[in-house]
């Protein structure tokens, strides 16, 4: 019966395009042009109506209105949508959705809500990315980017954003160019540090995220990976920047399959299996001794994204043991072993593991003299939360849980637990073997001496051992 | 100067809260406004900034208008930038006030410094005040010639504006004109990207009505301006950057050479770090190699690499986009991201979005070489906490099962999820298994082994309910339980809320019945009787009808019931191929994410000014659902008929009562030969009996009906007449050159075309006519297809019973056409 029922919709819509295409000649029956029965489909641009900030609670912190063809309520529109969203079963709503003719998009940034709206059939990528972008220069102009920095400053904000978009068109998001047409200076709020422009700093940082998923049996993952290479640049005068990769850097497996390759991975070359740049960087020497030059804009931003497929040994190893202790008990035990050599550090790391639907009670066990560790049971979605501040290498912990049931389980445990998901950060850990060799600053100064900072980053969002 | 009326009264009714503090700032506004000492800057900043601080969360401040312009006489660019800000927002709703910054706005056009004169030209282009455009004349000419850069791209869009306020007067000023030779010439390149946004928005708009515009449009896309772009393409941001490769692929170029050319120069834009610029380069890509295929598929190779890229370095919300374009192509090329499946592995802290996007993924992809290792992974999402993954997970495994990849195993996994004993999995397999014997009957064995085991008890999600009794009733001889199952059911009627579940049982016990009569006896009798007192309509009737089937003919109803079914072979795919190339077309846009057309979100508004067909659309829709929910009723009786005895004596006395109504049925049943025809017969030949032979029917000469009247009269009467007609085909030739012949035509029967339009081979047209003796009016849709020579005649009329002759004289003139010289 479905099919039959989509079948009829399907009839409808055809319907209604010959209506379009219909109702164009009508207006214009003097001259039958067929030609102008597309015209709804011309493209008229990229242009957005409004674009506003939303508090998690839905309170406008900021809203500029650029075409006025939106009407003034959407941002309450907007936010009882997304608030009590259900369609097709899903509880969030997806980032771009359509109400009465109204496109809205949203992206989350630090908690707020960076909405932009349109009646037109514009680039969704585009609006996306401005989003993000709009964001970003936010915050580098604020220093910091929350609630409270915004409000503050929020006159500034609208310089930015008259500046940034002009009737619904982008005019630029770049934080140098907006230098010359902003002239509020930023409040600070009292958590902001804005780093000292005077003696000139660049930073720079090689983030290496985790493969999505890493089963516990195979010591050796073979899982698609990807990273990125971040600078923060307060160099004054705009210098131009040369930036040197590995030279056995490879990008692509020249047409085969990422995942064919056999034992291509002891030749020792680095192989990309693609990546993008920043607009700023040029390329000119890529391909000959593998260099980057740019001239960084202010702030921070990509320099490049990269994808790699590569085998590698996850740097932890997680067993988990569930065993039933009576009919409303089990025990849980978590040990988690860093494979890491010991002169790395893993920070921030949080294991997270659900629980049974009806625990109705938890309690740890740590290893004796465990320090910055902590244990917590999410009592509303039944998860159990196990932080470390740090891990060195080679070391092993372990966590017992006991828990109570409210009634008797039916079945097996381990089916309703599980898996258990780990987030970490290893500074100075690069698990992709992409290096900075050198970092040049080709119109050098006299007078002062930049400060550069370049450290490697492994993080995982992603890690997960199924039980 | 006397403070505005308005001013006096209460500032908003809204916002009562806040007058208070709003009078103070009037006041304190005032003091400052003609002070020169040193500081009343900053302390005007402060008042300032409360200000735009109230317009923020919503006070209406638009009461402190006259004061907030008094005090714009300053050179400091903060303040004048706050005040601009300021009246922009209230110009609008305050036209009166408005002209009072008409002055320094001016003024300020003209200031030494070009980045005042860039914020008073923007503002004074952004007061949206009809009555005031002609003073925006002068300041917009002097801006797009200005020295500096930055008023020049502000004065750019600055024309738009204009244009949206008042067209005639900004096309009078001949500022296109002005904008394209700045585009050509000017040095800075957002001065030439706004100039290029701001003609394609005027021309798109305007070619509706003029036929220079739509010539105008054209020569964006010609080819010395697509080089002059494209040659510089570097140089302009990258915002601009997608405004051009939109045009450009809107360019056809005319020889493979300069495709080529293209696609080499631009090649590095793959690599771009925004999203939005790989996305428009790939788009042209595709669109410039549509007809040539093996570049077509180089491109596709091609752009595989940056698209998982993007996927994978984004935000979750940029990710979603690309996705969904992801999608878009997968379905189009499904082997050319087989190898890399496990680039839409899920993780586990993604947003629900992404991860249905990408579960859609890797049911597009999967094939022989890797459904086992996909089917594995779904497998575990299956087994996960986060519940509307795992159900979502499940549907994607039945998917993949249903493409025939690997069924064996996927058979094993489905019914391994029902040993899971989570409900939400059980109900979800339950509803994949039920499609799966549809299509491979085969499996039956296996899963009716397992699916026998569930108790309906643990059942509550009506589909999966229905599922499961279908199953039931289908397998009943396999399933020892069967009858029992049912006959709990039964038991529970009252309780069973969803009106689907109970049609279900109903055709269930039918079916057991014949299968397993003596122990089906009494639940069938239970099951109809219930039926029959059901307050459901659609149960009711199909319990009815399943009563009189029974006793009608046993034999009968047995092969209504339980028919010879063929297993299905492809379930209907939910979008038409045209649909699908439509969205191709419309790659980057939203077309993609929402999987539609652009014509079936997009407002009438941003279609361009065609109000009246846009009505009348929504309008037919409202006839069409009807006419497929009837069609789809008749499906559902055609799958519910089954038929049986075991009438208790008393049933069996009250339809005989009822038997002198429907003697039709009597006669049908001497027909064996077609059933369901025949049983269809029964109830619905009384009402397609042929009507009394219609008067002759004259028609008005000159009728009268304007397009809103014809508007209103579509949406309210019903269809009287729906079929199809013909058309000689030398009516067609005359017609594939002009409409107009055909109007023609058709006028000289009395009947008018209201509207017209389409391109061959699909002609529309909209005519009215109108009896001669009351005056009551025939509204005719006519879809002409000119390959076929064939006509679809829709027919709405005042009077129902004229319907009929009007179509055939309208019938009559149509095929006359072009035969009969008019």
């Amino acid at each position: 019966m479905r099919f039959i029922l989509d079948g009829r919709h399907e009839r409808y819509r055809r319907f209604r395009s010959l209506w379009r295409g219909f109702a164009r000649h009508c207006n214009r029956l003097s001259s039958p042009n067929t030609r102008d029965l597309n015209q709804g489909r011309y493209f008229l641009g990229n242009m957005i109506s409004q674009f506003f900030v939303l508090s998690q609670r839905g309170d406008n912190i900021v809203f500029r209105d650029y075409r006025g063809d939106v009407q003034k309520g959407s941002a309450e529109i907007f936010f009882r949508k997304v608030k009590f969203w259900k369609e097709d079963g899903e509880t969030e709503a997806p980032p771009v959705f359509n109400v009465d003719g109204v496109n809205y998009f949203h992206v989350k940034v630090v908690g707020l809500l960076f909405v932009a709206t349109t009646r037109a059939n514009v680039s969704p990528s585009l609006v996306l990315e401005l989003l993000q972008r709009i964001a970003r220069v936010t915050k580098d102009y604020l220093g910091i980017l929350n609630e409270d920095s915004i409000r503050k400053n929020f006159v500034l904000v609208y310089e930015l954003l008259d500046e940034v978009i002009d009737f619904g068109y982008v005019q630029t998001t770049s934080t140098e160019v907006l230098k010359s047409s902003v002239f509020n200076e930023p409040i600070m709020v009292d958590s902001a540090h804005m780093p000292p422009l005077g003696p000139a700093a660049l930073f720079m940082q090689g983030n290496k995220r985790m493969p999505g998923t890493a089963v516990t049996k195979s010591v050796v993952a073979n899982e698609p990976g990807d990273g990125t290479i971040q600078m923060k640049s307060y160099l004054s005068g705009n210098p131009e920047i040369r930036l040197a990769l590995n030279e056995d850097l490879n990008i692509g497996r020249g047409g085969r399959s990422v995942y064919d390759y056999g034992g291509s991975s002891g030749s020792g070359a680095v192989i990309l299996d693609d990546c993008n740049f920043h607009e700023s960087v040029h390329l000119d020497s890529f391909d000959v001794d593998r260099t980057l030059t740019l001239v960084p804009p202010d702030g921070e931003f990509p320099v490049m994204n990269y994808r790699m497929t590569q085998e590698y040994k996850p740097p932890f190893r997680i067993n988990t043991l569930i065993e039933e202790a009576g009919s409303l008990k089990a025990e849980v035990i978590l040990k988690i072993r860093a494979e890491f050599p010991q002169n790395i550090t893993a920070n921030t790391v949080v294991v997270q593991m659900p629980l049974p639907t009806y625990t109705s009670r938890v309690s740890f066990e740590l290893e004796p003299g465990a320090v910055g560790q902590m244990t917590d049971f999410k009592e509303p979605n039944k998860k159990l939360e196990w932080g470390l501040k740090k891990i060195v290498g080679g070391s092993e912990h372990t966590l017992r849980a006991k828990l109570t049931f409210s009634h008797e389980s039916h079945g097996n445990i381990t089916k309703e637990a599980g898996p258990v998901s780990m987030t970490f950060t290893i500074p100075m850990y690069n698990c992709s073997r992409l290096q900075v060799k050198y970092l040049q600053i080709a119109k050098k100064s006299k007078t002062y001496n930049p400060y550069r900072w370049v450290r490697y980053v492994t993080q995982a969002n992603s890690y997960v051992a199924r039980i | 100067m006397a403070p505005p009326a308005q001013s006096q009264r209460s500032p908003s009714p809204s916002q009562p809260s806040g007058k208070g503090e709003v009078s103070d700032l009037k006041m304190q506004l005032r003091q400052l406004a003609g002070s020169r000492a040193p500081g009343t800057d900053d302390s005007k900043r402060d008042l300032f900034k409360k200000v735009i601080s109230y317009m923020t969360v919503g006070i209406d401040v638009s009461s402190v208008f006259s004061e907030m312009v008094m005090c714009s006489a300053t050179s400091d660019i903060v303040l004048k930038k706050m005040c601009y800000l300021y009246v922009g927002n209230y110009a609008k709703y305050n036209p009166d006030l408005a002209l009072l910054t008409i002055n320094f706005l001016q003024r300020d056009c003209k200031d030494e410094d070009p980045m005042i004169r860039g914020l008073a030209l923007r503002s004074l282009c952004s007061l949206r005040v009809p009555n005031l455009v002609e003073y925006l004349v002068g300041p917009l000419g002097a801006g797009l010639k200005d020295g500096n850069s930055y008023v020049r791209m502000v004065a750019a869009v600055g024309v738009l504006k204009l244009y949206h306020i008042s067209a005639s007067t900004c096309l009078d000023a001949d500022f296109p004109a002005l904008l394209k030779h700045l585009m050509l010439n000017d040095p800075d390149a957002q001065v030439v990207a706004n100039c290029l946004s701001a003609l394609q928005e005027i021309w798109g708009l305007e070619a509706s009505t003029s036929e220079e515009a739509v010539r105008e449009r054209e020569a964006l896309i010609s080819k010395p301006i697509i080089y002059f772009l494209l040659n510089r393409i570097k140089e302009f941001s990258e915002w601009a950057q997608c405004t051009i490769l939109e045009l450009v692929s809107k360019y056809a170029p005319p020889d493979t050479n300069e495709i080529f050319d293209i696609m080499n120069l631009l090649e590095d834009r793959l690599q771009h770090a925004n999203g939005a610029v790989v996305l428009a380069t790939i788009k042209l890509f595709l669109q410039l190699t549509l007809s040539m295929t093996d570049v077509h598929q180089q491109v596709y190779e091609r752009i595989k690499a940056p698209l998982l890229t993007l996927v994978s370095s984004g935000s979750p919300e940029q990710s979603y986009a690309v996705l969904s374009h992801l999608h878009l192509l997968v379905m189009r090329a499904p082997m050319l991201f087989a190898s890399d499946y496990k680039h839409f592995y899920c993780q586990y802290n993604e947003p629900f979005y992404v991860k249905k996007l990408k579960l859609e993924m890797l049911t597009a992809v999967a094939n022989e070489s890797n459904t086992y290792e996909i089917v594995t992974e779904l497998c575990e999402y299956a087994a996960n906490v986060d519940i509307p993954i795992a159900r979502e997970s499940i549907r994607a495994v039945g998917k993949i099962a249903l493409q025939q990849y690997d069924v064996n195993a996927i058979v094993d996994r489905l019914l391994q999820f029902l040993e899971m004993e989570k409900d939400y999995v059980t109900a979800e397999t339950l509803v994949l298994v039920k499609d799966l014997l549809r299509k491979y009957p085969q499996w039956s064995h296996d899963c009716i082994a397992v699916i026998g085991n569930i108790s309906s008890n643990n059942v509550q999600e009506p589909k999966a309910k229905a599922a499961l009794i279908w199953m039931l009733g289908e397998y009943a001889q396999d399933m020892q339980d069967a009858p029992y199952a049912l006959e709990g059911l039964i038991e529970d009627w009252e309780d069973e809320t969803s009106p689907e579940v109970r049609l279900h049982l109903l055709t269930a016990v039918m079916k057991c019945f014949f299968r397993r009569p003596p122990e089906t006896q009494k639940a069938l009798g239970a099951a109809l009787a219930a039926g029959l007192a059901d307050m459901h309509q659609d149960v009711h009737d199909r319990a009815l009808f399943y009563y009189r089937l029974l006793q009608h003919s046993v034999s009968v109803a047995n092969s209504v019931v339980n028919p010879v079914k063929q297993a299905v072979s492809v379930f209907a795919d939910t979008q038409s191929s045209e649909i699908k190339d439509r969205i191709f077309d419309e790659f980057n846009s939203l077309s993609v994410l929402y999987q539609k057309p652009s014509f079936m979100f997009t407002d009438k508004e941003h279609q361009g000014p065609y109000a009246f067909s846009e009505e009348l659309g929504h309008l037919s829709i409202g006839a069409e659902p009807a006419a497929a929910a009837a069609a789809a009723t008749d499906v559902d009786h055609i799958q519910a008929n089954d038929g049986d005895l075991l009438l208790t004596t008393t049933e069996k006395e009250e339809s005989r009562a009822y038997d002198n109504n429907y003697s039709l049925s009597q006669l049908s049943a001497q027909q064996p030969t077609s059933t369901i025809d025949d049983i269809f017969g029964l109830g619905i030949g009384l009402s397609v009996a042929p009507p009394p032979p219609p008067p002759s029917l004259q028609l008005n000469a000159k009728p009268v009906l304007d397009p809103a009247t014809f508007q209103q009269k579509w949406r309210q009467l019903p269809v009287a007449v729906s079929q199809e007609g013909s058309i000689s085909p030398q009516g067609v030739a005359a017609l594939t050159s002009s409409l107009e012949p055909l109007l023609r035509h058709m006028q000289a029967h009395h009947i008018n075309c209201i509207a017209s339009g389409g391109k061959s081979p699909n002609f529309k047209f909209f005519f009215f006519a109108q009896k001669a003796s009351d005056s009551s009016n025939f509204l005719v849709e006519c879809i002409i297809n000119s390959s076929t020579c064939k006509a679809q005649i829709k027919i709405k009329a005042d009077d129902q019973t004229a319907s009929q002759p009007f179509f055939t004289l309208f019938q009559s003139a149509l095929s006359n056409f072009g035969i009969i010289a008019s």
